[in-house]
């Protein structure tokens, strides 16, 4: 037995090792950590890594499906078919990764295009999800790049979705946590690469350092270029700082054919702003009105009701009684 | 019967006059009705704030944890509607405007002060518990739907997630505005003294009705004097 730990998969490719390392994703590595202001800085930086998915050699297969749902041992619903491709409907709780269809009219070429896109969490180098998040630790980012939800810390509330400029987060109907792509941290952690990337048959999903990644989508946009594919590109979401999830597209002037990849995804400024300094400022109103008026109910003269008004106030219901003659109730004066 | 009440609501009558004025202002079920509003408003005040920033998650355990705070504050939150709407109803015509708010409004300096000699006589409520009963009113309808939005556990898909994201921000910002309507609220029946006891026993004494609601208490005698409409 060794002590050493597993080395940093730079590939889904190659084998991994075989015998039992001790994970190498350890709590001293997050940078991130979901409503928490404080984060200790990490001892060591993991190189970044990151899944590039080449949607021009996807063949629709759903291997990376299968191989996701049997890693991370989910249980999809089986519904019915509505005859589109897309198994099941959505993103669900139980499905992180989906093959999304598009039937796409090249208006330039008039030819049909069949655009198949694997859906999952991007890995936003800026999470929308673990800003919006309110749980302490239920989101954290490891300084490889990984975005991860942590359950037992998660409440089930919902932020994370409305966080999301992806709309990836599902919650759980039945356990109340949300749930999502996990880039295989488990896996990771223990040197092998994502179970999509090795599942996919004709290597649409690679994974290994970010580095590395550009410089493959790099030779695969020249050869698609090559092809006539003049608008080829890396989606690479600048808008959230770069994620760890990237596509390479053959349109990637357009990215929203490709069912409805957003253009130029970014944190809601809704969002930036609700959970922003205005939040703090919000706070610091509240205590300060709480804490003004405790001060001037201390200090201040109270505003008291005189003996005099007392009297005052007999004198009113006696006149009133003696104005009408009294005729009904005494007032019982003796 | 002539003598229609104009500033006083069934219920509100002067109960004795010895030894001193005593002013019947809330009857038992208003009082109930009261302090269950009150108290919706404390645990939705307390678990609202430990999910609205991150230094005061803390305040979850006082329910037993996030998980339970997330379903307990919009549940708490529909009975908080439900109760304040029957409130609602017994108080929003006293609570409807009138000449002398406007009078009482223009001397708040005075008011603050404590010169109540200087401000106009009062029905029930003066315009800052009028502002009080409508901004509450107003805000908790604001919440009760932005609050709906983003229930994430039963309405999940009710709206769009951009509409979710301005519910979410709509929700923390009326929430703000009501923790402090709800502190003037608080603050006001403290510093007035003699105010509690309207809520607690249900009265007030003849002294109080007639320094800060002359005209409800001018109506009670006077109604009193006539007899009740039997």
């Amino acid at each position: 037995m060794t002590t050493e730990r597993a080395p940093q998969p730079v590939t889904a490719a190659a084998n991994p090792p075989v015998q039992p390392l001790p994970s190498n994703l350890l709590p001293s590595d997050v940078v991130k950590i979901s409503a928490t202001s404080h984060v200790p800085e990490p001892e060591r930086r993991l190189t970044k890594v990151a899944k590039l998915i080449d949607v021009s050699k996807c063949i629709g297969c759903k291997a990376c499906q299968s191989a996701c749902i049997e890693w991370n041992d989910t249980h999809p619903d089986i519904e019915e078919n509505v005859g589109v491709y897309e198994n099941p409907h959505d993103l669900t709780p139980e499905m992180f990764t989906l093959m999304r269809f598009t039937e796409y009219e090249n208006p330039m070429t008039q030819e049909l295009e069949w655009l198949i896109r694997k859906d999952g969490c991007m890995h936003c180098e800026d999470p929308g999800c673990l800003k919006a998040c309110p749980a302490p630790g239920a989101i954290v980012q490891y300084s490889n790049g990984i975005v991860d939800f942590i359950s037992d810390n998660c409440i089930g509330c919902g932020y994370c979705v409305a966080g999301c400029p992806f709309d990836i987060p599902r919650i759980s109907k039945t356990a109340h946590v949300a749930r999502k792509c996990t880039l295989c941290s488990d896996r990771i952690a223990v040197g092998q690469g994502p179970a999509c990337a090795k599942a996919c048959p004709t290597q649409a999903i690679v994974f290994g350092t970010k580095e590395d990644m550009i410089a493959h989508a790099e030779e695969r946009i020249t050869d698609l270029k090559s092809r006539g594919y003049e608008n080829a590109g890396l989606y690479d979401a600048p808008g959230v700082g770069g994620t760890h999830v990237m596509y390479v597209l053959h349109h990637a002037d357009k990215p929203s054919i490709y069912s409805g990849l957003p253009e130029a995804p970014r944190i809601s400024p809704v969002v930036e702003g609700w959970k922003g300094p205005l939040k703090t400022a919000a706070l610091a109103v509240a205590g300060l009105a709480a804490a003004g008026a405790v001060l001037h109910g201390i200090f201040a003269k109270p505003n008291q009701v005189s003996a005099h008004e007392e009297e005052e106030a007999e004198e009113l219901v006696e006149d009133a009684a003696d104005h009408h003659g009294g005729e009904a109730h005494e007032s019982g004066r003796g | 019967m002539a003598d229609e009440r104009v500033y006083s609501a069934p219920g509100d009558v002067i109960e004795a006059t010895q030894p001193v004025v005593l002013v019947n202002r809330y009857r038992g079920f208003t009082r109930i009705n009261h302090w269950i509003t009150a108290g919706c408003m404390i645990v939705l005040l307390l678990s609202g704030f430990s999910l609205f920033h991150p230094s005061l998650f803390w305040l979850t355990s006082l329910f037993g944890g996030g998980q339970t705070t997330r379903w307990l504050h919009p549940l708490v939150g529909l009975l908080l509607f439900a109760s304040f709407f029957l409130l609602f109803v017994q108080m929003w015509k006293l609570n409807l405007p009138r000449r002398e708010d406007m009078e009482w409004s223009l001397r708040i300096g005075d008011v603050l002060k404590g010169h109540e000699e200087r401000l106009p006589e009062l029905g029930k409520y003066n315009a800052g518990q009028k502002m009080v009963f409508w901004s509450m009113s107003g805000l908790i309808v604001v919440l009760i739907i932005s609050g709906i939005m983003i229930w994430e556990q039963y309405f999940a898909s009710l709206v769009s997630i951009p509409v979710r994201r301005v519910a979410l921000a709509v929700h923390a910002l009326a929430a703000l505005a009501a923790i402090l309507v709800f502190i003037a609220h608080v603050y006001a029946a403290i510093w007035t003294r003699g105010t509690i006891r309207a809520m607690t026993r249900g009265t007030v004494t003849g002294g109080w009705a007639y320094r800060h609601h002359r005209k409800w208490l001018r109506e009670l005698a006077r109604r009193r004097s006539t007899g009740p409409a039997e």
